[in-house]
């Protein structure tokens, strides 16, 4: 039987401080006070004093409140019987089943060793030409959804969790709105997706501390379904939340800060949860799709800029449209030599007279005079918007490929286009 | 002597107190006893009867009461034959056998032979029973790939030393015994082919340094052309996420011309180390034609990998360059990116509270930048042969902003600047190296005056994009207009680069020198054009053409062709009397 302490020592923030013996870093101890209990991690220990972080939050604790250590770090059940459930970010239960505790598995294990990796090769069909046509998702990779609030980022991440070809979803929600819950919820049910869905869901009401477990809660239960061979996708929401939350933590812990209140070590925080994405040699992977939402929608505040340096890539959505600028896959010429023979050519075609429109409006807006090639861009970049960008637009690759020729050859001659001779000649549309 | 030995009393991160009885030293290598296992970890500092240790794997499970066993050894590596062609961890862990070992997670704890005693080379002595030896004096050699390795006294031996025996010609494990040596008080000294060297002490086993002189050609035109790296001279890429800093790294790991690279990715994405660790032995080097793995060490301690190693691996990458720079080899070391490093300095630095500087990076950052920099160099080493190490490190600056402290310390010691541009990048302008901005004080292959007249044109056509996004099109006279479009002409066809490209990815320095010429032609030549319209098509179709001329064979007959096609292009245009446009050109030589 472990030793139960009863005098708390201090208590600031979501930290409380106990003397005790024979506690080892990271280890979890249980905190109970009259409005019930709370889980808490040793952050720090200095001689006699070990620093424990709150899970629940302090408020109510008191003084002489009972810490009892548990002997190990925190935990998650893993097995089929996650399938369909719901927890909180403390891991318990959110729904109306039973708390698990068959074969519990440590949480924020070890990195992968780089050469059990290997290159990944397959692509993620989602259904929208942005990112199939344009910067096409792979298998094993980290990617966040660069937004502000007001865009229906949980919107795309929920389409496609339902159009991509995956065994397990894990969907991680970091002071998600209890009406983006249900939202997710709802989309994930209707769609038929729930009974291979996983839910670790901090909602903005609960505990900041929880909102800390839930990435790797997620990877954890991810990387071991990915281990049985499982392709799992892992959505995450919001990682600004969870930024926040780290830099709450620090405050309270005197670090510091290195840039905006945000502790130094936020880049291999960040990291040491996007790394989790793999693709495992002779077993299966685990694809990470993220939303960081953009402060003043600011790409150079600290959580997107480290994000940013991390992750392979990013999706700007903007205006309800993910942007053909910035919006980047660098994973992407790994898949997309193998889908069409067009798809290269037309990807980077169709964006380099996307980008010769935007000049065009700039110089409309100024008031210069319109060419005829002025005229020819205008009417392709509103084709290209309608047709392509468009959230509502909902195609495979090959559809898109061929409405892609479609709008080319309703707009330019195909000299125009400054695609190759051979693509045009086998591609371009015929005139009935 | 009172015995050495520490126990642990605070525990914060990845760093531990200790309080310690005995000497310890700084930088010494401790290891901390959890459960059954030992955790590798390193002095700091030492205050009073407390040292404190950076531990260099992950701390769950540390308890207080702990034991810390002390090495009395600074942090090192192992040195010698069979480094080439290897992917250690930080720490010099071989990966792969790792993998093997402990499958697919990184077990903490587990300390394998850099070197492991199976590996067998064919010793040919080179010292001979009496002869006098120094560190550094070669006892024999050994073939490694395409070199010959020299088995070397271990530079920590600082007497002079009398050879006793050595082996006779043959195969021998590394680590057995192939010279016995004696010092100058009779002790006699057994010899493998490995020894160690603590990584953050420079190797110093040379007579003297050399100025860096000679261009390191890497095949990156802009780069060589424009902001020349020098062998043993030092250069920083900068730039925002994305821009092409990790890609330009790994084509010049693939195309510099030099014997040796490593490649130490520091605190970065596993999965590029992956396509480097997994391409590379597929890929021949045309220069030898072996596999380009032969001639490359990677050191990898990823983004989620422990923070510490992040410290310990720039370091271990440099003292394997400078090891090879022992044979008389030119090294080019990679890093990236410094950031990363600098970020796991500041993370211990806050453990410490230590008195932040600028965005709570440590005061010292600036100087161990320096001192890390400092440990390229051309050396001439104690036999007359010359051997050298260049660095170059990527930056990865909050928000893109240069005005931060890593960049501005790395900026005041390295001897080029290759600043990637968010601009050039998102115009798909690869290598996005802003060629207004970036600058280098070494001398490349082409004439530095030729360079200046190009760059001359640059600027101006900057200057007069600048005032066209004002006035329009409409506003500007055909000589400006010109000369904007020589300027894009000259970035589309020579900066710009095409890395998918199987010719194109790689030009040497003969073959830039002979197409810088043909440039300059291009852009010094006066053209008879009637309005813009025309002096834009005209302009196009020279493009055109260079653009092909990029994709021939070197000195094919395509090549050749092509090159008349687009001199031939320019004198059908031209209103210079015949010959002042290759007056012009030769003036600018030497
Ligand atoms: N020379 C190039 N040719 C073609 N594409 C390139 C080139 N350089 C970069 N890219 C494109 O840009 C993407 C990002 O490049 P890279 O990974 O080198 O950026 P980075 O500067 O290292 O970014 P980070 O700081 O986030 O690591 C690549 O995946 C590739 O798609
Ligand atoms: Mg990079």
């Amino acid at each position: 039987m472990r030793k139960i302490y009863s005098k708390i020592e201090q208590i600031a923030g979501n930290v409380i401080t106990v003397k005790a013996d024979g506690v080892k870093y990271g280890e979890l101890a249980e905190v109970t006070s009259r409005h019930g209990s709370t889980l808490a991690e040793v952050i720090r220990l200095q001689g006699e004093d070990v620093y424990l972080q709150a899970f629940s939050g302090t408020r109510g604790i008191s003084t002489g409140d009972e810490v009892r250590f548990l002997g190990r770090p925190m935990q998650v059940s893993f097995s089929e019987n996650l399938l369909g459930r719901i927890f909180t970010g403390g891991g318990l239960p959110r729904d109306s089943g039973p708390s698990l505790s068959e074969n519990m598995i440590e949480i924020g294990g070890p990195a992968v060793n780089p050469a059990k990796r290997i290159i990944p090769r397959n692509m993620i069909r989602t259904g929208i030409p942005m990112i199939d046509v344009f910067n096409s998702l792979v298998v094993s990779q980290k990617l966040p959804i660069f937004s502000v609030s007001g865009e229906p980022y949980n919107q795309v991440l929920a389409r496609i969790a339902m159009q991509a070809e995956v065994d397990v979803i894990v969907l991680g929600g970091c002071g998600l709105k209890y009406d983006d819950y249900l939202y997710f919820k709802e989309t994930l049910e209707e769609g038929g997706a729930l009974s291979r869905t996983i839910f670790f869901i901090h909602t903005a009401a609960d505990p900041v501390v929880e909102c800390l477990q839930v990435p790797d809660l997620c990877l954890a239960v991810a990387e071991n379904f990915g281990l049985q061979g499982k392709r799992v996708l892992v959505l995450l929401t919001d990682m600004t939340n969870f930024a926040d939350a780290l830099k709450e933590i620090a405050i309270t812990m005197e670090q510091v800060p290195s840039n905006r209140g945000y502790p130094g070590d936020l880049y291999s925080q960040l990291a040491a949860r996007y790394e989790k994405a793999v693709d495992f040699e002779g077993a299966g992977s685990v694809t990470v799709l993220a939303v960081t939402t953009m402060p003043g929608d600011d790409v150079t505040h600290p959580v997107p800029d480290n994000t940013g340096y991390i992750t392979e890539g990013q999706f700007y959505l903007r205006n309800g449209r993910i942007e053909p600028f910035g919006s980047l896959s660098r994973l992407k010429q790994l898949v997309n030599k193998n889908t069409r023979e067009d798809h290269r050519a037309l990807m980077d075609g169709m964006i380099r007279l996307y980008a010769q429109y935007k000049d065009t409006l700039e110089k409309k807006a100024m008031g210069f005079r319109m060419s005829d090639w002025d005229q020819k861009l205008l009417s392709y970049g509103e084709r290209f918007e309608s047709g392509l960008m468009d959230l509502s637009v909902n195609i495979g690759l090959e559809q898109a490929l061929d409405r892609g020729w479609e709008i080319l050859s309703a707009c330019f001659m195909p000299e125009e286009t400054g695609l190759r001779t051979e693509i045009i000649s086998k591609f371009w549309p015929k005139k009935e | 002597m009172e015995p050495k030995k520490g126990t642990v009393v605070g525990v914060t991160g990845n760093m531990v107190r200790v309080q310690y009885t005995g000497d310890v030293m700084m930088n010494e290598v401790g290891f901390l006893k959890v459960g059954d296992q030992r955790l590798k970890s390193e002095v700091i500092r030492v205050r009073g009867r407390i040292a404190e240790l950076q531990v260099f794997e992950l701390t769950k499970g540390i308890g207080i009461g702990d034991e810390i066993e002390f090495s009395s050894d600074l942090l090192a590596v192992e040195l010698g034959p069979g480094l080439l062609g290897q992917i250690y961890d930080g720490l010099q862990n071989p990966l792969p056998e790792l993998a093997r070992r402990c499958g697919f997670f990184l077990q903490r704890g587990v300390y394998l032979d850099a070197l492991p005693a199976e590996l067998t080379f064919e010793f040919t002595p080179a010292a001979e029973p009496g002869d006098t030896v120094r560190r550094a004096s070669v006892l024999g050699t050994v073939p490694e790939g395409i070199f010959t390795h020299r088995v070397m006294v271990p530079f920590g031996l600082r007497d002079e030393y009398t050879v006793e025996w050595v082996a006779a010609k043959g195969v021998y494990s590394v680590r057995d015994v192939i010279a016995k040596v004696k010092d100058s008080r009779g002790a006699v000294i057994p010899l493998t082919m490995i020894f160690s060297w603590p990584v953050k002490r420079p190797i110093d086993a040379f007579r003297e340094r050399l100025k860096p002189a000679e261009p390191l050609i890497t095949r990156v035109r802009i780069v060589d052309t424009l902001f020349p790296v020098a062998r043993g001279g030092t250069y920083c890429i900068p730039g925002p996420f994305g821009a092409g800093k990790t890609v330009l790294q790994q084509i010049t790991s693939r195309h510099a011309e030099v014997d040796v690279v490593v490649i130490t990715a520091c605190g970065e994405r596993a999965g590029e180390v992956v396509e480097t660790l997994r391409e590379f032995p597929e890929i021949t080097d045309p220069r030898t034609g072996k596999s380009l793995m032969e001639r490359t060490v990677i050191i990898c301690n990823t983004s989620s990998m422990p923070v510490a190693a992040r410290d310990a691996s720039v370091y271990t990458g440099v003292t394997i360059a400078e090891y090879y720079r022992q044979m008389g080899l030119n090294v080019l070391l990679l890093a990236d990116s410094t950031s990363r490093w600098a970020q796991a300095m500041r993370e211990m630095s806050g453990r410490l509270e230590e008195i932040p500087g600028e965005e709570a990076f440590p005061a010292y950052l600036e100087s161990v930048i320096a001192s890390f920099y400092e440990r390229a160099g051309v050396v001439r080493l104690y036999d007359g042969g010359t051997g050298s190490v260049t660095i170059g490190g990527t930056v990865s600056p909050a928000g893109g902003n240069f005005e931060e402290p890593v960049t501005q310390s790395t900026l005041k010691v390295v001897g080029a600047f290759h600043g990637l541009s968010r601009e050039r990048s998102d115009a798909r302008r690869y290598p996005a190296i802003n060629p207004l901005e970036s600058w280098s004080k070494y001398r490349g292959p082409v004439a530095p005056r030729k360079v200046e007249a190009v760059k001359d044109i640059l600027v101006r056509g900057n200057d007069v994009l600048q005032m066209m996004k004002v006035v329009g099109e409409e506003g500007t006279s055909l000589d400006d207009y010109m000369i904007y479009l020589k300027s894009e002409f000259f970035d589309a066809v020579y900066l710009q680069q095409n890395a998918f490209d199987p010719v194109d990815a790689a030009t040497g320095a003969e073959r830039q020198r002979r197409v810088f010429d043909v440039l300059l032609a291009v852009l010094l030549t006066d053209y008879e054009v009637a309005d813009k319209e025309k002096a834009r098509g005209l302009m196009n179709q020279l493009r055109q053409t260079f653009l092909d001329w990029n994709g021939r064979e070197w000195n094919s007959k395509e090549f050749a062709a092509e090159e008349e096609n687009i001199l031939g292009r320019v004198r059908a245009a031209s209103r210079d009397p015949a010959g002042t446009v290759e007056a012009k050109i030769k003036k600018l030589e030497g």
